[in-house]
């Protein structure tokens, strides 16, 4: 172990577990309890990664989730993930870290030659530059800028890991466990109240972790344990820890993420890495703490340039030094403090460098006596040092941070700076609380309340522990009977804590100097600087808005924790303003970064949905069928024979169907029964064409369209009494004709009398089509008269097919002599195998939607590929399904000037000229050349090859095509290469006058 | 957020599908073109208090026209839509 480790101290540390892990490859070795940010600092490392967009050197800056530098990919193969923050990251045993956006080594980076063009690389220099004139510079560039400027890398490996979903209520949420939130959750628990206590670390305390004062008579991080096992102790409260409440949405409802795996070496199978929790809750006690913010300085993001508050954390709660030299540097008391801290603890501490004349006189004299020298009225001006601090230049400064005197120089290794600690309102703010900006204090503040929270300790700008863990338990209790419980008021725990904190001055940023030569970093992470934020002002973008999104700054995964204020107090000062009049950007969910995993749960890879299958499903899969999705079903595309190919399969099947029969499986088809008096009247309304009219025991194709007149779906529709109908839709849009069908009878026309049923789960059906399909169903059929008088084409009988009851429709999709059966769900697997057994004299094949798909193809019959909510009827040469004796949805506007215009896009067929396949998505092109196609004039929406025709043949959409029969174009399909001469002609390329199917 | 259904009580959102602006009026299906291209296209688009159908389609599937402030999402009332507007439903009032 290197000589950064104290030699005693860090309570959360365990010096009994050592753990060994790797930074780039180097074996390096920590204490359980360490995060990767203590044990790679206890290790002596300072370099941790190189800046997003110079390239510059940076190290650990901060101890908490606030961390803007600190960013590795940690973890392995499909487990890596890049941008973890090692401030918050907990060390396991062979844990392996990386670090990030250096080329070739963290030591020597090429990239950092960004740095020397940084005058180049300011604000807006994206824009500027590619979306100017020079806008196609962009496509050149690109690559490289993208591969410049970043962070981690994803993986590009599937996830191994297991996530999981699920839902919490409560009366009493509280969030965070530092002392205001343990000294809430206490209250509340106490009432018998349901309490969840969340804390985003692995240890309760918050900042008690840091401090060296004493609760109740223990070390503070001793009364935050043993308060977390008195709240365990009741029925009615539960402490998570490692439980990060990110965001709090409407109606207090709130989500948090659980790491449930993440901090162990060996990943048990039976848990997920992370749970994600969605929580209702009556009342929230929002006790999120505050965060450190930094002085801007000239040479700011050296490493070893760090939160005061973090070097006495690291020092305090890991026994860490971040350096041997510090120097600590701010206007308030949390900084000497923090000196005496580390003092404490064995650190050799520099200095103290306050820009107060006077800071107070109790915290010099104990530094005095600690050998630590005190600069009062001063700065740091200057920070020294290339990959680390090496010195800090001092000089006697105004309380505006303008230098009034010479400067000195102090060696050190660590420039520990604080401008004090900003409420993390970030929660609050989510609920739809706008921030207040205190003026007095130079805070922001909490809004006022819009959901049901309240907030205790720091987070509304209660400081010191013995106000806190009051103002906690007085929120705790309010929550509890604001939930309708009773509590009590009990004792607030004694702290030995018992100054007041002197006035402080809230420096922020310090004058160089160097003068305009200075190099300070307001967001580290984004490598904006402070003349990027003066060269926004000077152009304009002076509002907070336009400020971040012309700088980024604050838009980094740390979404400008140590940031935002520094860069909205510096552009108030650029515009003579108040901060509070400048204002804040809006915070935005999540706190902290969440992975999409824990989002998805438990819904990813095939669970993304549910799968739907038909009753034959598992026939097909056994029967040598590839499956592929329809919607939210698997349909078979093909049933192999041994050595063939996809194409040498679907020609076969197709060619079979014209030759004799098929069976194919068409459950996946939306069924709606329509019943009622006025079943007949509401379909005359939602189908352009007539039904009325239609005879019981009669089918009729039908089209729909939405209400500004573009095509939404088609079908036949059956009658099966003078009430009842049973309506089909397409597969993909059986659940949205069913709603838009409820919507209208629920709001437009409640005076209908019809009730909608969806059966589409009900009815197994399937499809025997071919000459030879008569026969096979005259095997099966009883008491129902197939012959073709007996079921003319469009007929729709019941009865018994296969000594099952059932119904079958004369309707044909393929062109052929075909039929519909359709029998209850549970029968459709032995209906179907009995079909099967009827039709092997006639060498009956199974089909798949390749085949089906030719079929309905060479017939020129449209289907979702052509339905696309972009066409007409009379694009698709169906305007004489429009009835003109009624009114229907959509009638009015199908006459719009646009829909009628000459030169839409009309449904034509294609036939290659070439031996070679039309691909769907080709453009249609006049020009032969392959180089430069010209103009697309329509495009290709199915494509088949024809076993009737002996050829490739297509469907498309092309301008006038109607017109353009007989003409040859080209299908251009530059992405993938190719360059189709084709024919253009008529869309029912095979039996035009359907005498097949009037047999 | 949380809706009231009339018939099943207060849910998540998650079990309901919002369908659309409640304040359109729908005109008559042999209505002018310029009345179908208002009702289809013309939106006001409010910041503040709204009325929206949503459908309990995870749940009885019933039609809802919902009082909702865009702004803050509040709800200030729920009821069936439609054939049934007026009526309550047998959870009674709305959020």
């Amino acid at each position: 172990m290197s000589g950064y480790r104290l030699g005693s101290g860090g309570a959360l540390v365990d010096r009994d577990v050592p753990l060994s892990f790797t930074f780039d490859g180097k074996s390096l070795r920590g204490y359980s309890g360490d995060t990767v940010a203590s044990a790679l600092l206890a290790s002596g490392i300072r370099v941790v990664g190189r800046s997003f967009k110079y390239h510059r050197p940076r190290g650990i800056f901060s101890c908490g989730p606030e961390e803007p530098n600190a960013l590795l990919t940690i973890g392995e193969g499909g487990r890596a993930e890049p941008n973890a923050r090692a401030t918050t990251a907990e060390l396991h045993d062979r844990l392996v870290a990386v670090s990030q956006n250096r080329w070739p080594s963290l030591d020597f980076d090429v990239m950092a030659v960004n740095g020397m063009l940084s005058p180049v690389f300011t604000a807006g220099f994206y824009y500027k530059t590619f979306m100017g004139p020079t806008r196609g510079a962009w496509h050149v560039y690109e690559h490289f800028i993208r591969r410049a400027a970043g962070m981690g890398a994803a993986s590009g490996k599937p996830d191994p890991d297991r996530y999981e979903k699920s839902h919490m209520f409560c009366d009493v949420l509280v969030v965070g466990a530092g002392a205001a939130g343990l000294s809430a959750a206490l209250a509340a628990a106490r009432s018998g109240a349901r309490v969840v206590l969340m804390d985003e670390n692995a240890h309760p305390g918050g900042w008690l972790q840091a401090t060296t004062g004493r609760i109740n008579g223990l070390p503070a991080l001793e009364w935050a344990r043993a308060t977390v096992a008195a709240l365990r102790a009741f029925p009615n409260a539960v402490v998570m820890s490692r439980t990060t409440v990110y965001g709090y949405y409407d109606q207090n409802q709130l989500g948090a993420v659980e790491r449930v795996t993440d901090h162990l070496s060996e990943k048990p199978a039976h848990l997920p890495r992370h749970r994600h929790w969605t929580i209702r809750a009556t009342e929230v006690v929002l006790a999120t703490g505050a965060i450190e913010q930094p002085v801007l300085v000239d040479g700011n993001d050296v490493p070893g340039v760090m939160l005061a508050g973090a070097v006495s954390r690291y020092a305090v709660g890991y026994g860490v030094a971040a350096g041997r030299r510090p120097v600590f540097f701010g206007g308030n008391d949390g900084v000497w403090e923090a000196a005496l801290a580390c003092a404490d603890a064995g650190i050799a501490v520099a200095a103290v460098v306050d820009p107060r004349a006077q800071p107070p006189h109790d915290l010099a004299a104990a530094c005095e006596a600690a050998g630590i020298t005190a600069r009062a009225g001063s700065a740091v001006v200057r920070i020294a040092g290339s990959k680390a601090v090496s010195a800090v230049e001092i000089a006697k400064v105004d309380a505006g941070g303008r230098i009034t005197g010479q400067t000195e120089t102090l060696a050190a290794d660590i420039c520990a700076t604080s401008a004090g600690w900003m409420p993390a309102v970030h929660l609050h703010s989510q609920a739809g609380s706008r921030p207040v900006f205190d003026d007095e204090r130079g805070i922001f503040l909490p809004g006022e309340p819009r959901e049901r929270w309240r907030s205790a300790g720091a987070c509304q700008g209660i400081f010191g522990l013995a106000a806190c863990l009051a103002d906690g338990e007085s929120a705790g209790l309010a929550a509890a009977e604001a939930a309708g419980f009773t509590g009590e008021k009990a004792q607030v725990p004694a702290t030995d804590d018992s100054r007041e904190p002197a006035q402080p001055l809230h420096l922020r940023a310090v004058d160089s100097p160097r003068g305009d030569k200075a190099k300070i970093f307001i967001d580290q992470q984004h490598d904006v600087t402070a003349g990027d934020v003066i060269l926004a002002h000077r152009e304009g973008f002076r509002s907070v808005e336009h400020l971040k999104r012309y700088t980024t700054l604050g838009m980094a995964t740390d979404q400008g924790k140590t940031s935002n204020v520094a860069g909205l107090s510096m552009m108030a000062a650029l515009r003579g303003d108040s901060i509070a009049a400048v204002g804040t950007t809006t915070f935005r969910a999540p706190y902290t970064p969440v992975a999409l995993g824990a989002l998805g749960g438990r819904e990813a890879g095939r669970h993304i949905r549910p799968l739907r299958r038909t009753p034959m499903h598992d026939w097909h899969v056994g029967n040598r069928a590839e499956m592929m999705p329809a919607g939210a079903w698997e349909r078979p595309r093909v049933y192999y024979l041994p050595g063939e190919t996809l194409e040498q399969a679907y020609v076969r099947e197709a060619r079979m169907v014209r030759q004799s029969v098929g069976i194919v499986d068409v459950s996946t088809l939306g069924k709606i029964d329509v019943q009622g008096p006025d079943a007949a009247a509401f379909l005359d309304r939602v189908y352009t064409n007539m039904f009325s009219t239609l005879a019981v025991g009669k089918a009729r194709y039908g089209l729909m369209l939405r209400d500004d007149g573009m095509l939404f779906d088609d079908g036949t529709s059956w009658r099966l009494s003078e009430t009842r109908y049973l309506m089909t839709t397409t597969t993909a849009n059986a659940g949205p004709v069913m709603q838009w069908l409820e919507f209208l009878l629920a709001t437009e026309w409640p005076d209908l009398k019809v009730h909608l049923t969806s059966v589409t789960d009900v009815w197994a059906g399937m499809a025997l089509a071919g000459p030879n399909s008569r026969k096979v169903l005259e095997r099966v059929a009883e008491g129902i008269d197939v012959s073709g008088e007996g079921l003319p084409h469009l007929g729709v009988r019941e009865g018994v097919i296969a000594g099952r009851p059932g119904m079958v429709a004369r309707l044909s999709f393929s062109g052929e002599l075909a039929y519909e059966v359709y029998v209850p769900a549970r029968f459709g697997l032995e209906t179907w195998e009995a079909l099967l057994e009827a039709g092997r004299e006639f060498d009956i094949i199974p089909y798949g939607l390749e085949a089906l798909g030719t079929l309905r193809i060479e017939k020129g019959h449209v289907a979702g590929a052509e339905l696309d909510g972009r066409t007409t009827a009379a694009d698709l040469g169906l305007g004489g399904l429009l009835s003109k004796k009624k009114d229907f949805i959509g009638k009015q506007m199908v006459s719009r000037e646009g829909l009628v215009d000459a030169s839409r896009l009309k449904l034509v067929g294609l036939v290659s000229r070439e031996e070679q396949g039309i691909r769907i998505g080709s453009q249609i092109v006049r020009s032969s050349s392959r180089e430069s196609p010209g103009p697309s004039i329509g495009h290709v929406t199915s494509n088949a090859y024809s076993p009737a025709l002996g050829k490739y043949i297509a469907l498309a959409l092309v301008e006038r095509g109607s017109e353009m029969h007989g003409q040859a174009v080209y299908a251009a399909d530059p992405v993938r290469g190719r360059h189709v001469s084709v024919d253009v002609r008529d869309a029912h390329f095979f039996d035009p006058d359907g005498s097949r199917m009037h047999v | 957020m949380h809706i009231v259904c009339p018939f099943c009580g207060e849910r998540s959102v998650a079990e309901f599908s919002y369908e659309g602006d409640a304040t359109v009026e729908r005109p008559a299906l042999d209505a002018s073109t310029e009345d179908w291209c208002a009702a289809v296209y013309d939106r006001v688009n409010p910041r503040g208090p709204h009325a929206e159908y949503w459908q309990h389609s995870f749940g009885c599937r019933a039609w809802l026209r919902v009082e909702r402030d865009t702004l803050t999402h509040r709800i200030s009332g729920v009821r069936l839509a439609g054939r049934h507007a007026g009526t309550a439903g047998p959870a009674g009032q709305g959020a």
